[in-house]
């Protein structure tokens, strides 16, 4: 079959490779009818996250047809089911999984030592994003092998596009966490960094869960314009001093709920001379991550307020102003997303009509173009917000 | 590279059978191989300035070749980022502070100014490729004034912005009407 394969850094192509096999008798096997790029496949194409091997098949965001079963699926899928794959791999009976916190199973990631290692404890075996999170083969790739199956999926109904169910696999639930964990009110200011596209999954969730006013943050006009269609007050932080216009904003309070949905790779800017310093720590490793808008949330956000970092770090961040942090009450909730924790939900309100998550896409191409669209996406080239690869 | 990678692999897992095409251009290539001679020439320049200015007849001037190395070696781990263009960039300047320092060297008191000679003629042939280097790997992003899409129409609510806002506010209406009758009920003694 046809898969994008990591080679190295900035090195992505569309190799041939053998099929995947079950390996398990809670396996399934699907064939990808959608896959996109993610913005964090950007950080395994950059080499930012350790723990990638050449080899390595990319993608998280796969939805498909099931096409084999493996003896211990227990007849919750069968062939020909439609199913979304949530991005993380799940048992759905440890504790974690018991108590809603999927993302942090305590089985699926088969190279849990590296992970114990590295975080202290294990997190949830991850689709095609690195040998921390299991090295599991990712979905950017014409079939895909799922791991426990029988855990691992959302059945979807016929008759909805794939284009509209496809993001329930990673950016919307993301995106809808985001904005959950900041335990909205009526009368709530939540300010989101970044529009790219978990920022746009953010903005509209924050405006369903009720947020009074909602300000999105970036410098792409076509992300600004986006996040302006979707409801929100936008500030553009090349022309504009965020933090300046937050508090007028929010008559000097600044906002109650704050959303980090940039992560580890900042803008690097002259007027922001911490963002050229972190820049050039991490490019002599001596720091993994660019953590300029959590310094900048921690900063504006009013006293006694909700910090929600959807945004990914891989490990170290340097000064944070931990003060500002303790001293004005701030609460901080991280975490990759637990997919199936809110699929149920965000079908409903998909399938209701609520909201239609293919807003976003803005290229559809055959797989075998995904390497260069890599590019495309990174240097956001013709407006690209969002990429979908069809195998 | 994945030869070896394929022999870790977990045993069922998909494997290359035939490799696709590149993105890496020879650019990137060209780039990389700088990188590598930044550093290598860093290192010598930092740790053994001496033979450095004894075969260029320049002693004394150890300091400068020390800084010069550390100047290197910043370039060359520029040039091997995902920022290669700055660090080749950079490696160009380099070359004309590598050119002026060989130059002022280059008196007819020195007897080793056939050294600097040489020098000069290898730091101008490694110029023109730090040179093509950075003009081969400019950054592609569309410039800041460049016309770019908008999209104003998408606003992923197929009912309407007010709509979405409007069940939004009364579902927080009827969660806080339950909690005040939870809250009263409470109450009751």
């Amino acid at each position: 079959m046809k898969a994008l394969v990591w080679h190295g850094k900035e090195d992505i192509r569309c190799d041939t490779v053998t099929d995947p096999e079950i390996q398990d008798p809670r396996d399934a096997i699907i064939k990808v009818t959608s896959c996109a790029i993610c913005g964090s496949d950007l950080h395994l194409f950059h080499n930012f996250i350790p723990g990638m091997l050449p080899g390595d098949i990319m993608g998280h965001e796969t939805m498909g047809e099931v096409v084999e079963v493996g003896s211990g699926v227990d007849g919750k899928l069968k062939k020909g089911d439609r199913i979304v794959v949530p991005f993380t791999i799940i048992c759905g009976e440890c504790d974690q999984c018991k108590r809603g916190n999927f993302s942090v199973c305590e089985t699926t990631n088969r190279k849990r030592h590296l992970a114990d290692k590295v975080f202290g404890h294990t997190t949830a075996g991850l689709f095609g994003y690195t040998h921390l999170t299991g090295g599991y083969p990712g979905g950017q790739a014409e079939y895909l092998r799922v791991p426990f199956a029988d855990a691992t999926h959302i059945k979807v109904p016929p008759g909805i596009p794939d284009e509209q169910l496809l993001f329930l696999s990673d950016i919307f639930p993301t995106g809808w966490q985001a904005a959950a964990q900041c335990d909205i009110e009526p009368t709530d200011t939540v300010a989101i960094w970044g529009c790219g596209p978990v920022g746009q999954m953010a903005i509209r969730s924050a405006i369903l869960l009720g947020a009074n006013q909602v300000i999105a943050i970036d410098c792409l006009p076509e992300r600004l314009s986006m996040a302006e269609a979707g409801g929100a007050t936008t500030i553009n932080f090349e022309t504009e001093s965020v933090v300046e216009r937050l508090q007028e904003l929010t008559d000097g309070r600044g906002p109650e709920k704050c959303i980090d949905c940039v992560g580890m790779e900042a803008h690097v800017m002259p007027s922001l001379p911490d963002t050229l310093l972190d820049r050039a720590k991490q490019m002599v490793m001596a720091e993994s991550d660019r953590p300029h808008v959590l310094r900048e949330m921690i900063y504006v956000c009013r006293p006694g307020g909700i910090i929600s970092v959807a945004g990914v770090y891989s490990g170290l961040s340097d000064m944070l102003p931990m003060g500002a942090f303790m001293n004005k009450g701030l609460t901080m909730r991280t975490g990759q997303t637990h997919v199936n924790r809110w699929t149920d939900d965000l079908l409903r309100r998909i399938e209701e009509g609520e909201i239609d998550p293919s807003f976003v896409i803005t290229h559809t191409v055959p797989l075998a173009q995904g390497p260069e669209m890599y590019q495309v996406f990174r240097d956001k080239r013709d407006s690209c917000v969002k990429v979908v690869l069809k195998p | 590279m994945f030869h070896f990678s394929n022999i870790v692999r977990t045993k069922g897992d998909p494997k290359i059978v035939e490799g696709g095409p590149s993105l890496k251009q020879p650019a990137d290539q060209l780039a990389r191989a700088l990188g590598w001679f930044s550093i290598g020439l860093g290192v010598v320049e930092l740790f053994a300035p001496r033979r450095v200015t004894h075969t260029l007849g320049m002693e004394g001037h150890e300091t400068l070749v020390r800084t010069f190395g550390v100047r290197e070696i910043v370039a060359g781990i520029m040039s091997l980022s995902v920022d290669k263009n700055a660090g080749l960039w950079a490696r160009v300047g380099g070359d004309g502070l590598d050119a002026a320092a060989l130059l002022s060297g280059l008196t007819a008191d020195n007897p080793k100014k056939g050294n600097i000679a040489l020098a000069l003629l290898m730091v101008g042939g490694i110029a023109v490729l730090d040179y093509r280097a950075a003009q081969d790997t400019k950054p592609q992003r569309p410039p800041r004034d460049a016309r770019r899409k908008l999209y104003p129409n998408r606003s992923g609510f197929p009912k309407g912005i007010e709509s979405a806002r409007t069940a939004a506010r009364q579902i927080a209406a009827h969660a806080k009407t339950n909690e005040v009758k939870q809250g009263d009920e409470r109450r009751v003694p």
